[in-house]
């Protein structure tokens, strides 16, 4: 007789429990669709206040904090964005808009800033000084916090950096940085009161809900902060519930136990989009989704090669097969939909017979790779063997290795020659700097020219925003037509909501400011 | 009863030594699989620079054997050390995820016995008969369905379409017992595979044992039919069940990843998932301690048992 302890396999024979990877889900998210008609509401009618609002999220456990520093979970996020403000965030088309932050100045050199800040208090009545900006900075950068934003403000020099009066800040940079609301704007860059330590218990922030309780991998009921700055949210009471498994976040909003349910697979959202039972939004533009060729190695040192696998790809089918037809079409670059997007570019499509020339021409006819996957995020491993087919109709023969889970992104970073990449929300600005300067410290493509970095750092040391601009669009003709990313695709982000709940966002990417955002929604 | 006395005695050192191979083993094993804590943390944001920082201040750059020997010198105390990822201590991970998990255990087992026992005894009592057909066939039936499948056919039918009971236990947390509907779905889960297979033990059992020569012999003394079954064919068709029962009780303890997911019920399972995940090293080992007393325990249980109800059944040391 079997012993019910066999009955543990069945979780790999299903490929159950994809999100409790949780750590790597989070920088997902690639750009988001222009404003325009954007903050379309589910539904219209005027806001009205009161009730509470239950969001299922996938969590990270027992292990979850509420210091924002830590942030890394979207669950963590959305808390963090309750409870806290940032001097700037993400607006839908990923450029920076002031937050706490109420304008912002740059010295003619581009290398000093003057930031001024809002009327605003803190939960405690306090209000959100100079000094409380440059602490929380100086939290975050300090090396033994090991902070994930400590990478996005090193163009600060915190040292010099000084607060003028209660309300204005001096911020001064390393070199001269054009775009630096963006990294006000920064994952995690979250202010907290002077001398706040124990942010995991006791947290006092300046945001739209202020704690009430919080039981890590559970529960975290909020409650509405009147004396909010942008004005006090409709909700009266907001619980964030951890529910791992995609079916249990649906099932519980079809049962009507929560309101808001948190990234949901496309074919839920096919089920369920347009019966009445509950609301789904699609969050466009996305995930960016990519093959990222290492640039510096055999077969991809030779330009030739990478333009064949350009041309390789059926980004339709890759869109249709991998993501089960929710998002779009990509075109080899980062940041569809973002703020200096070059969208004049021709859309690429699947050209066997020129590839095969390419090819011959790079004296790569045979050509084996290897391409490396895993099952880390959605979509990864079907993808991996769709791209398998589509190369095999060019003579390239691509063999699939599928990796752990755990330590993926590590290993893909300086190891194999073809992997899976995505990426989250993020400026075209800050993709370029962590990933595409030869000092840049997630270089995945290996993409490193002298070149190339003169222009990232002459465009930020230009003021005229469209001369930035075009010095974006060079940067980006050059990786359309060399680059180590090919870029097939941008994933919808899905969030389904019970009928009853308005004013969800519907245009704004993971990672910006509209997104998960709780203050704004009312229960009809 | 002063051999088994020593008996015991020998089980439960063998336990202790037991335990400490299977911790020894976990830690191994964790410290063997490419990347670490660290590298898990730093997820899609691999920056070299950060997952050393990381790694200094999880102490994880210090020798394995060394942090080993730190965790270990704990124990005595009961410090079963900190998370990696949170910092918190171990013991409140285990505290917190222990009260859903017992209690799942215990609403289990309780309509386990008699269930699993009854259709057993029913079955054998029935052999050959329509009664035992469709007791076999049914059984055997559903042992054949995943408990995933089953729970999402559960939910789908009772929660969702005839919306008599809550689909999942999401907000309830640890107070379970305030909501005894969300309980019904993921208990019905939980019994359906053990009820299956210790009622085809026990009918197996059974059948064996009236197709013993004691129980003929017993026949040809003239006791009544009722006895020779209850009282001298049942308890050795019980001593193989209680053995498969410790088993249950023990799976049911150790976190019954599939049921806790479904229906969000944050037991020792999930705990596992997540500290798996993150590579959480101090909360594993925690949980390979909790595991492996539980099962030391529960099988020394079992065997006691056996032992009561079948002396002749020899029990391996």
């Amino acid at each position: 007789m079997n012993d019910h302890d066999h009955n543990h396999t069945g979780l790999r024979r299903r490929g159950f429990l994809t999100a409790a990877s949780g750590l790597g889900a989070l920088a997902l998210a690639g750009c988001g669709g222009s404003r325009g008609d954007s903050g379309g509401a589910s539904g219209g009618g005027t806001p009205r206040r009161g009730g509470r609002l239950r969001a299922a999220f996938a969590g990270g456990g027992a292990g979850e904090t509420l210091d924002p520093h830590r942030a890394s979970l979207f669950a963590d996020v959305a808390r963090a964005k309750a409870l806290y403000d940032k001097l700037a965030d993400y607006g839908d088309d990923l450029s920076a808009r002031p937050r706490l932050a109420s304008s912002w100045e740059a010295r003619p050199g581009l290398d000093r800033w003057k930031v001024s800040l809002r009327r605003a208090e803190f939960h405690d009545g306090r209000p959100v000084t100079a000094r409380d900006v440059l602490y929380s900075y100086r939290r975050i950068a300090d090396p033994a916090g090991a902070f994930r934003a400590k990478a996005s403000l090193e163009p600060v020099d915190l040292d010099a950096s000084r607060a003028v009066d209660a309300r204005t800040v001096e911020f001064v940079l390393k070199r001269p940085t054009a775009e630096f609301p963006n990294v006000l704007a920064s994952f995690g860059a979250y202010i907290v009161p002077e001398g706040a330590r124990d942010l995991d218990r006791a947290p006092v922030g300046s945001g739209p809900f202020r704690l009430v309780s919080f039981a890590p991998g559970r529960t975290a009921v909020l409650r509405r902060n009147d004396d909010y700055w942008d004005g006090a949210p409709y909700l009266d009471e907001l619980e964030f519930l951890v529910a791992d498994e995609e079916s249990a976040r649906v099932n519980a909003l079809l049962g009507g136990q929560v309101e808001y349910a948190h990234e949901l697979n496309p074919a839920t959202a096919r089920a369920h989009e347009g019966r009445g039972r509950i609301e789904i939004v699609r969050l466009r533009n996305s995930a960016m989704q990519a093959f990222a060729m290492k640039t510096d190695r055999a077969p991809f040192d030779d330009p030739r090669v990478r333009r064949a696998f350009f041309l390789i790809a059926d980004r339709q089918e890759l869109v249709d097969g991998a993501l089960s037809g929710a998002g779009v079409v990509g075109n080899d670059l980062f940041g569809k939909g973002c703020e200096f997007y070059a969208d004049d570019l021709p859309q690429r499509t699947q050209d066997l017979d020129r590839a095969r020339s390419l090819l011959e021409e790079a004296g790569a006819s045979d050509l084996r790779v290897t391409l490396d996957t895993s099952s880390v995020a959605a979509g990864f491993t079907e993808a991996a063997g769709i791209f398998r087919d589509q190369a095999a109709g060019a003579g390239v023969t691509v063999e699939v290795r599928t990796g752990g889970k755990d330590s993926y992104w590590a290993d893909v970073l300086d190891s194999g020659t073809l992997c899976c990449y995505r990426s989250g929300a993020m400026p075209i600005e800050s993709h370029i700097s962590q990933r595409l300067l030869t000092d840049s410290t997630t270089n995945a493509t290996k993409w490193a020219h002298k070149d190339f970095d003169a222009l990232y750092r002459q465009a930020q040391a230009t003021k005229d925003d469209e001369e930035r601009a075009a010095l974006f669009g060079r940067m980006q003709r050059r990786l359309y037509a060399e680059g180590g990313f090919l870029v097939w695709g941008f994933a919808d982000w899905i969030i389904g909501t019970a009928p009853s709940v308005r004013g969800v966002d519907r245009k704004a990417p993971a990672n910006t400011l509209d997104w998960v955002r709780f203050d704004k929604v009312w229960l009809a | 009863m002063s051999g088994l006395g020593s008996w015991v005695a020998r089980r439960l050192l063998l336990g202790c030594v037991q335990t400490v191979a299977v911790v020894l083993l976990v830690f191994g094993l964790t410290e063997a699989l490419p990347g670490d804590a660290a590298v898990a943390l730093a997820g899609d944001q691999p920056d070299p620079a950060r997952i050393a920082a990381l790694r200094e201040a999880m102490e994880l750059d210090r020798p394995a054997h060394e942090r080993f020997a730190d965790w270990a010198a704990g124990l005595p105390r009961g410090d079963l050390g900190h998370s990696l990822a949170s910092g918190r201590p171990v013991s409140s991970y285990l505290s917190g995820a222990f009260g859903p998990s017992l209690l799942l255990a215990a609403l289990t087992v309780v309509p386990l016995v008699p269930l699993g026992v009854g259709l057993g005894v029913l079955a054998a009592r029935f052999e050959d008969r329509w009664v035992d057909r469709l007791v076999s066939a049914v059984t055997l039936g559903v042992y054949a369905v995943p408990e995933f499948a089953l729970g999402v056919l559960l939910v789908t039918v009772f929660a969702l379409r005839l919306d008599w009971l809550p689909p999942t236990a999401v907000g309830y947390g640890t107070d379970l017992l305030g909501h005894p509907a969300a309980l019904v779905l993921p208990v019905l889960v939980l019994l359906a595979r053990p009820v299956c297979s210790l009622s085809r033990l026990v009918r197996a059992g059974m059948i064996d044992a009236l197709a013993s020569p004691y129980v003929a012999q017993a026949r040809r003394y003239g006791i009544p039919d009722a006895r020779v079954r209850y009282a001298h064919a049942l308890p050795n068709a019980v001593a193989p069940a209680a053995q498969q029962l410790a088993r249950t009780v023990d799976w049911l303890l150790c976190g019954v990843i599939v049921v806790e997911a479904l229906f969000v019920i944050p037991g020792l399972g999930t705990v596992l998932m997540d500290a798996v995940a993150e590579r959480d090293v101090p909360v594993v080992q925690g949980l390979a301690v909790v595991f492996g007393v539980v099962t030391v325990v529960l099988n020394l249980g079992a065997d006691l048992v056996a032992h009561r109800f079948a002396p002749r059944t020899e029990v391996a040391a």
